[in-house]
């Protein structure tokens, strides 16, 4: 990870992009404002994510979003070694976390754990979100709660 | 009885596979592979290659049935089909579609086969919403899982290197291994660099090039063969609720994606895990093999580090003796086709590293991904 640049993660990796569908443009639009939602079914209530042209729960395909905290738990984690994209071939390791939403049912969003990557983060703990601009897109990372 | 079965319909009665290769180190075509793993199978069944009309395979194995018959010569084909998804989680799904076939009357003698030259093609695709993260390829995401697994259940790196020990320790056995005469000892797999945590690069299968086939025909027709056959009890396939939604949100997430498999598979076979003498557990990662046992009905989750010691997992007087080809690890990875083959040598008696009186076994293809399968055989 380079000292002074402002991401986790070095320059070169793919950028997210929307379906080109249309389906999950309204998630990435909202990170770009720095907020986070996940799907919700109209006709249920049902919260859903990733995002599916249906919801699983009723089959109602009448889907909006729904604005989550950005509070999470951190579900799991693994620290990364291997340079499995060729951007990640001068990097050391770093810390992918898949984090659960409680006041999302629960659902999960993977992203990376910001800080030390040598750290030993204790499985659910809390974490937040940190909005982090990239010229084409926002992603999601997690940061722990002290 | 079970409401769905094939119990005892169908005999496995060949096997063949080609000379296994590290990965780009195949001389041939992976299509001649094919075509070799498979007249190995016809010669070793005692059938001559026309009577085949049938053809099984998964992952979108790239050498297709018109090809096949066509190179092959057959009069004809009666029977072709795929199972769906990725990986190694069709492996015993398709040995399902050839039973399914030959019980149906759709064909005779149906050839499973599964054929890999990897140095020639590229691997599997991948999926989004993971990338920008760094979440590229399976290790990773079934790092993910196990970690979780490991977390809820207290289960320590000393089970996945039990795992990686017993496949290697039954590779010595094995001539047709890959790491045939490379022994691995515990002091070697912990100074080995990490690839993702949990997992140390002899917690990785192989990525190898060759093929394998195995020939399977109704169970009257088998009686007058040259091998004696080995029967399937069960098959069974599928993934529990939501298990391929994005972004790691499949429900049950510290899975292997056997739990709604195996009490079907157990049912229709009419015999539960204690009958089992030996296990044929796909490990495409060291640390999905102890999840895969679990499900299996083989130890409670919270009891996974009293069986999954080298000492119980070898063979011939291992309590659960796992893998005793070498598996994916130390054998081959043929997307576990390899496996199948081997519970089918352990029911003829013919293993390089036999169970004395093995009469069921038990294969477990493809974890963690969606669809899985799974088979038990008998001698």
């Amino acid at each position: 990870m380079a000292e002074n640049s402002p991401y986790y993660l070095p320059e070169g990796l793919p950028a997210p992009k929307a379906q080109r569908d249309g389906m999950d443009a309204g998630f990435w639009e909202a990170l770009r404002r720095h907020e986070l939602v996940v799907q919700q079914c109209a006709r249920c209530q049902s919260l859903q994510f990733a995002p599916e042209w249906i919801c699983h729960k009723c089959q109602g395909g009448n889907l909006g979003w729904h604005r989550v905290s950005g509070r999470g738990r951190l579900y799991s984690w693994v620290r990364s070694w291997n340079p499995v994209h060729p951007a990640l071939k001068q990097a050391g390791p770093f810390i992918i976390a898949v984090v659960e939403l409680p006041d999302a049912n629960n659902l999960r969003m993977v992203g990376n754990l910001l800080g030390d990557p040598m750290q030993d983060a204790p499985f659910d703990a809390e974490v937040e979100a940190v909005f982090e601009d990239h010229p084409e897109a926002t992603l999601v990372q997690w940061k722990l709660v002290r | 009885m079970a409401e769905y079965s094939i119990k005892d319909k169908v005999a496995i009665v060949g096997l063949g596979e080609t000379k296994y290769y590290k990965r780009g180190q195949a001389p041939v075509s992976e299509f001649q592979l094919a075509c070799e793993a498979i007249l190995k199978a016809v010669a070793d069944a005692g059938i001559t290659v026309t009577d085949l009309d049938g053809f099984a395979s998964y992952s979108n194995d790239r050498n297709d049935a018109a090809r096949l018959a066509t190179a092959l010569g057959l009069p004809h084909y009666a029977w072709a089909s795929m199972v769906w998804g990725g990986g190694g989680g069709g492996g015993s799904g398709a040995v399902a579609q050839a039973a399914a076939a030959v019980a149906a009357g759709y064909a005779k003698y149906v050839v499973v086969f599964r054929a890999l030259a990897q140095g020639q093609f590229g691997r599997f695709g991948q999926a989004a919403y993971t990338w920008p993260y760094g979440l590229f390829v399976p290790a990773q995401w079934v790092a993910l899982r196990v970690r979780r697994f490991m977390h809820e259940h207290r289960v320590t790196q000393d089970a996945l290197a039990a795992v990686v020990l017993a496949d290697y320790h039954h590779a010595q056995l094995n001539p047709r291994a890959v790491m045939y005469g490379r022994p691995l000892t515990r002091e070697q797999y912990d100074r080995s660099r990490w690839i993702v945590e949990p997992f140390h690069l002899y917690d990785c299968c192989m990525e190898n090039d060759g093929a394998a086939a195995l020939i399977l025909t109704s169970a009257e027709r088998a009686r007058d063969l040259k091998q004696k056959p080995v029967y399937v009890m069960a098959a069974a396939q599928g993934a529990p609720h939501r298990a391929a939604a994005a972004a790691e949100n499949s429900p049950d997430y510290a899975s292997s994606h056997f739990r709604t498999l195996a009490p079907r598979l157990y049912q229709m076979a009419e015999i539960g895990p204690q009958d089992v003498d030996v296990v044929q557990i796909y490990e495409h990662f060291s640390g999905a093999v102890p999840i895969s046992l679990v499900e299996h009905g083989f130890c409670e989750p919270d009891g996974v580090m009293d069986l999954c010691r080298l000492e119980n997992f070898i063979a011939p007087h291992g309590k659960l003796p796992l893998n005793t080809s070498g598996g994916n690890i130390a054998e081959c990875y043929m997307h576990g086709l390899e496996l199948v083959n081997e519970a089918v040598r352990q029911c003829r008696g013919s293993s390089t590293a036999q169970v004395p009186g093995a009469k069921i076994a038990l294969v477990a293809s493809g974890p963690m991904v969606s669809p899985v399968s799974d088979l038990l055989v008998h001698g």
